[in-house]
């Protein structure tokens, strides 16, 4: 059963954004990086790129295939996690400790769109 | 429709095996991953169910000759005991499938064809049978098969399953009988390792996996069966294969025999043979991280030159690459680029094969 954290937001296509302030963390759900298997590369955007809401802004490469991360919010990047250029397979460790990008959320309401952890427990069962 | 399965397919489901559509079959790509597995083959040993494949048993009199017609390689004066890889081919050169034949006793040869083009397969052999004095039967179903591959793939045979094999020599077979049930093992593999396939009933089958289960033997999926064979240059069929590209292209001329009298395709392949083709396969080792895959454009001085046919990140070696079809202006050694998502990778061509093999000769 795929881990699912109380407090988090999530999206359809299985990327979570932890909020803390008007700041956005975004990286891949557990259920995500069980499905992938073994990640060995993760493609991350530079630095104050900005991001659309929905719009792909990196991916995930598993041994077998490439999967691409979807912007869950919009916004601009602040930081990217650089521990996973050199340990990609962090995220099959834990996958919502190791987040992927930080972004400044360009807008608050976006996040209305998301579900929460009931909801998203519910969505990977059916 | 539903997929077909395995007689290994519970077994697999028990184990905790991702499971996904292949071939026609729902197989197991990975049971505790994909690296794992991989190393388990390039260091021990690995088990992998290929009973998917399929098996097509040719006999009679005109056997020899008839195999010689629609297989690129020569069986001609091939002893019993022998293993041969080479292609049937379309008479434009394309290629029908690749295929390894068992020659098993005299007029009577076995040989392994891929599980997506069984059909494919069948009809062709047959329609080319006319005139030939030979049986062909199908024995897709009837058989199962195992790949056992690694360096302690034949301790595990002889001393788990009893099977007589340390004097097989690689790319020989033979025909065993234990219990009274048929069996035959040949020293061959997808892997780069040494390593042996099992043919067998499926009740066989089960019994054998189930052994190998015991003695702590690696369960291994169709995963790292494609990450293995793609680090030492071995060719899957759809990707460096195809009725678009020739045995000539992909750059496996040594497996067709020009020399023989006759086969289907020879012509062609005569003619690409002498006077070049406009494209072929080639290795590229890209200089950073990035992977690339399957249907990716290489570009030379940013103009498109190809297509990579199947690319990843080394498991063994840690390094990118990717064997494309490229123009045949693009030569070893040379600079070129992947187009991967939104940026380009410069890389350098390279030989396809990126992993040294271990066969025991």
């Amino acid at each position: 059963m795929a881990k699912v954290i109380e407090g988090l937001y999530y999206s359809e296509s299985h990327e979570f954004v932890k909020v803390v302030g008007n700041i956005g963390y975004i990286g891949i759900t557990d259920y995500a990086q069980h499905a992938l298997g073994n990640v060995v590369y993760v493609d991350m955007p530079d630095v104050d790129d900005d991001i659309e809401i929905d719009d792909d802004f990196g991916a995930i490469e598993s041994v077998k295939a490439a999967s691409d991360l979807k912007a869950p919010v919009s916004g601009k990047v602040i930081e990217v996690n650089e521990n996973l250029e050199d340990e990609p397979g962090l995220l099959n460790k834990d996958a919502y400790e190791n987040w992927i990008i930080k972004v400044e959320l360009s807008d608050t309401a976006e996040l209305k769109n998301l579900m929460d952890a009931k909801a998203y427990e519910e969505f990977c069962a059916e | 429709m539903t997929n077909k399965r395995t007689c290994l397919y519970d077994k697999h489901v028990a184990l905790g095996a991702l499971i996904t559509p292949f071939a026609g079959f729902d197989m197991p790509i990975q049971y505790t991953g994909i690296i794992d597995e991989h190393n388990a083959v390039r260091e021990h040993c690995g088990v992998f169910d290929v009973s998917h494949m399929g098996e097509v048993v040719v006999s009679g009199p005109d056997a020899d000759k008839f195999i010689n017609h629609i297989f690129t390689n020569d069986v001609n004066g091939l002893a019993a005991g022998k293993v041969l890889y080479g292609m049937i081919c379309y008479p434009d050169g394309g290629v029908v499938d690749d295929t390894c034949i068992c020659k098993l006793a005299d007029q009577l040869f076995l040989m392994t064809i891929n599980a997506s083009n069984i059909d494919k397969d069948v009809a062709w052999i047959e329609q080319n049978a006319e005139g030939f004095n030979v049986t062909i039967e199908n024995k897709s179903e009837a058989y199962g098969q195992l790949a056992v591959q690694g360096p302690e793939a034949e301790k595990m045979l002889e001393e788990v399953l009893g099977l007589d094999c340390k004097d097989l020599k690689f790319y020989e077979v033979k025909c065993l009988k234990q219990d009274g049930v048929d069996v035959i093992v040949s020293r061959t593999g997808y892997t780069g390792e040494d390593g042996f396939e099992i043919y067998g009933t499926p009740e066989y089958i089960v019994k054998v996996w189930d052994k190998l289960m015991e003695a702590g033997v690696k369960p291994c999926g169709l995963g790292c069966r494609d990450t293995l064979r793609f680090e030492v240059g071995m060719p899957l069929y759809g990707n460096e294969l195809s009725d678009k590209i020739t045995p000539v292209m992909a750059g496996l001329s040594m497996f067709v025999k020009f020399d023989k009298d006759e086969f289907i395709g020879k012509e062609a392949l005569l003619k690409q043979k002498k006077e070049g083709v406009r494209q072929r396969l080639r290795g590229i080792e890209l200089d950073e991280n990035a992977i690339p895959r399957h249907g990716y454009k290489v570009l030379k001085d940013g103009v498109e030159v190809g297509e990579v046919t199947t690319g990843y990140r080394l498991i063994s070696t840690d390094k990118s690459c990717a064997v494309a079809l490229v123009d045949e202006s693009i030569q070893m050694g040379d600079r070129v680029d992947i187009q991967i998502r939104k940026k380009t990778f410069p890389g350098t061509v390279v030989k396809k094969k990126f992993y040294d093999n271990h066969y025991k000769k």
